[in-house]
């Protein structure tokens, strides 16, 4: 185990420009380069296909590494072979062994690394204690829930004590509520023992919750890595615009032009001032004008004017209802936007867009609201938290065109 | 035939229609006609030579037991322990051989194991006949002719090639996982293979082994060519009671009788193990 001066175990990992490509040319993953830091909990997400399982099995050492490299503590870890990474890994499929008992499956890989049968039984049954296994140990893997397998498998990978757990989709083969409840735990237990986590995933919830940061996949390309905030406030990309949040950001062609005391983006029917501190925020945005931009608003900044009287009528826009979906806590609200939608080039499979007769915006408004489904509907528009990206790039406008996919990578050293 | 592949599901229950009825008394029918020559055989045995050779053949006889005295006076003993350690011997050499290489064939594939899967099989494609003449002078040759060594490197041969593709189809149904998670684990070849894949596959495992217990034990054509009195095997002990003059069919089948009844019985209990099958509870 690499250890630093004082003891303390090392357990920083960082990919440096690693890339993936198998036998047939295909390429998983394309110049990877990410710092995690020790003791952190990192979400890897993104649409299947994306490269973040294959990144995951790099780092286990299930995957050979094709380009670049990967360092675990300070320590390159190309060829050293998995069981001498010190690494643990959870498997979407639990892969128990179902021949062994729930103790047998926590023993194996300390009996292989040759630990004393005092130590070994009290890893098992502090790690049956934390998770609840107590009264399992005798069982086989089929005489179990689903729950319960993904604890032994959750167990398997803590009483190892490893400097890294691995995580696959670890929760994507329970039912919902068990899920929420689960990811819950995971979190919590990942905070007690501190070890760094990378957890891959495809559901952004999960990716939101859990993760101290967030790194964003598509088509084997990082697209961004961030804390779920900033992640959800200032997203790099129109892609990770789409991807993180439910309902999606809303996202359509627009023009900016100026207005008489502030820059007004123009869509559709609809004209919205921009807010002038958002403006300040995103000095970028002049560059802009009297050009394309595609407009992104996020469900949950548009309100029903009903309950926001005093705002002005360049924050607000006049529409009908369309459909109308009641959650209990939360209405949804779609209506028509009589503008082309737009979906970064490379986003597009993965991004609902409506075809001809215009863009749907969904928005998320109180549940009292009294919209009713085909009459008219006015809307009033946080300003302050539109996002724009740029129609060519689908890059966000910030400060400066062509800087915003870098900058949202992480350290390169410490 | 007594090996069932662990992957054929127990059939439901089904309601009792007449279709049904006709179709258990067909399946009864069919059975009773394969069965019915290993029937002959045990009665014979049991017969006196005159009633062994009468025509039409006779039901109702009086049971003797001096065929069996007679095979065992003919160094039955002999010939059991050689086909015992010959089939033991190759069943044994050809799953040592056989099972490293259908781990590799099945986890490790490359763009040629298609080629050599084809390029095992191939040597099964040749009648053993075409091959006897080269392998009697081979086998005088070297001193390998009429020992037990050659006659099980010679079975293991023949038995190779059934193994590797058993036991590669039986190693790649096994979910990928598990082999990971072992490895991430700690194991290595050694470990994967004696605590994680044999102990999963250990019903086909057990077919596999059976039915080349089985092409050993019955295996007549090299044996008789190859063998004479030092590694001669049952089948050979069987033909070696044909004479060209007198009555023979009795001792025969007696001496047939001996030598089937070791593989049925283990057929039987390979089966009772082998059907019990192993429900995976590892994935999902």
């Amino acid at each position: 185990m690499v250890r630093d001066p004082k003891g303390a175990p090392v357990a920083e990992i960082e990919f440096q420009d690693v890339g993936k490509v198998y036998a047939d040319g295909t390429r998983a993953v394309d110049a990877l380069d990410l710092q995690i830091q020790d003791g952190e909990f990192m979400v890897f997400v993104g649409p299947s296909g994306c490269g973040k399982t294959t990144a995951l099995r790099m780092v286990a050492g299930l995957e050979e590494i094709s380009e670049g490299a990967i360092l675990i503590g300070d320590r390159v870890v190309n060829n050293v072979s998995p069981k001498d990474r010190d690494i643990a890994m959870v498997f979407q499929t639990y892969a128990l062994y179902p021949h062994m008992t729930v103790e047998e499956n926590l023993a194996f890989g300390l009996r292989l690394r040759k630990l004393t049968k005092t130590e070994i039984g009290r890893r098992v049954h502090a790690a049956a204690s934390t998770l609840g296994l107590e009264e399992f140990l005798q069982r086989k893997p089929r005489a179990l829930s689903g729950g319960q397998r993904q604890r032994v498998a959750m167990g398997r990978a803590i009483v190892r004590e490893p400097q890294v757990y691995l995580m696959d989709e670890p929760l994507s083969n329970l039912d919902a509520k068990l899920r929420v409840q689960m990811r819950a735990e995971i979190h919590k237990l990942q905070r007690e023992l501190g070890v760094t986590t990378i957890y891959v995933t495809h559901d952004q919830t999960e990716a939101m919750t859990m993760g101290d940061r967030v790194a964003v996949m598509l088509s084997g390309h990082l697209q961004q890595v961030d804390d779920p905030e900033r992640l959800y406030a200032r997203p790099a990309n129109q892609f990770v615009a789409g991807f993180i949040g439910s309902p999606a950001m809303n996202m359509t062609e627009a023009r900016l032009s100026r207005g008489d005391d502030a820059l007004i983006v123009n869509f559709g029917a609809h004209r919205l001032a921009v807010d002038p501190e958002l403006v300040a925020e995103r000095p970028a945005l002049a560059a802009y004008e009297n050009g394309k931009v595609v407009l992104g608003i996020r469900p949950e900044d548009f309100e029903d004017a009903a309950f926001t009287p005093e705002a002005p009528p360049e924050r607000s826009l006049d529409t009908v209802t369309g459909l109308r979906e009641a959650l209990g806590s939360e209405v949804l609200v779609h209506f028509s936007i009589a503008s082309s939608s737009s979906v970064a080039p490379d986003a597009s499979e993965f991004i609902e867009s409506v075809g001809d007769e215009g863009t749907i915006f969904v928005a998320r408004v109180h549940p009292q609201t009294r919209a009713r489904e085909g009459e008219s509907l006015r809307l009033v528009v946080n300003t302050k938290r539109l996002h724009f990206f740029d129609p060519e790039t689908g890059r966000a406008i910030f400060a400066e065109a062509g800087a915003q996919t870098r900058m949202t990578v992480g350290p390169r050293s410490v | 035939m007594s090996a069932v592949s662990p992957r054929v599901a127990v059939p439901k229950r089904p309601r009792v229609r007449p279709g049904a009825i006709s179709l258990t008394a067909l399946t009864y029918a069919i059975a009773l006609l394969v069965f019915f020559p290993v029937l002959w055989t045990v009665l014979t045995a049991f017969k006196k030579e005159a009633d062994a050779a009468a025509t039409p053949p006779t039901f109702f006889f009086h049971a003797t037991f001096a065929n069996f005295q007679a095979v065992f006076d003919a160094d039955y003993f002999t010939y059991f322990k050689n086909t015992l350690l010959l089939a033991g011997g190759s069943t044994l050499l050809a799953l040592v051989l056989g099972l490293p290489a259908a781990y590799s064939l099945a986890f490790h594939p490359s763009k040629h194991t298609p080629k050599v899967l084809s390029w095992v099989l191939s040597t099964k494609m040749l009648p053993a006949v075409g091959a006897l003449i080269p392998l009697v002078v081979i086998y005088k040759r070297v001193g390998l002719f009429d020992t037990r060594l050659g006659m099980i490197l010679l079975y293991a041969a023949f038995n190779l090639p059934l193994v590797i593709w058993m036991m590669r189809s039986f190693f790649a149904d096994l979910p990928k996982e598990i082999l990971e998670a072992s490895i991430v684990d700690g194991a290595g070849f050694f470990r994967i293979m004696t605590r994680i894949v044999l102990p999963l596959t250990a019903p086909g495992l057990a077919a596999t082994a059976l039915l080349s217990l089985i092409f050993s034990w019955n295996e007549f054509l090299l044996a008789v060519n190859l063998t004479a009195a030092n590694s001669g095997t049952l089948p050979v002990f069987i033909s070696g009671f044909q004479t060209s003059e007198g009555l023979f069919f009795a001792k025969m089948s007696a001496a047939s009788t001996l030598a089937v009844a070791p593989v049925i019985l283990a057929g039987w209990l390979a089966q009772r193990s082998l059907v019990r099958g192993l429900t995976f509870g590892a994935v999902k």
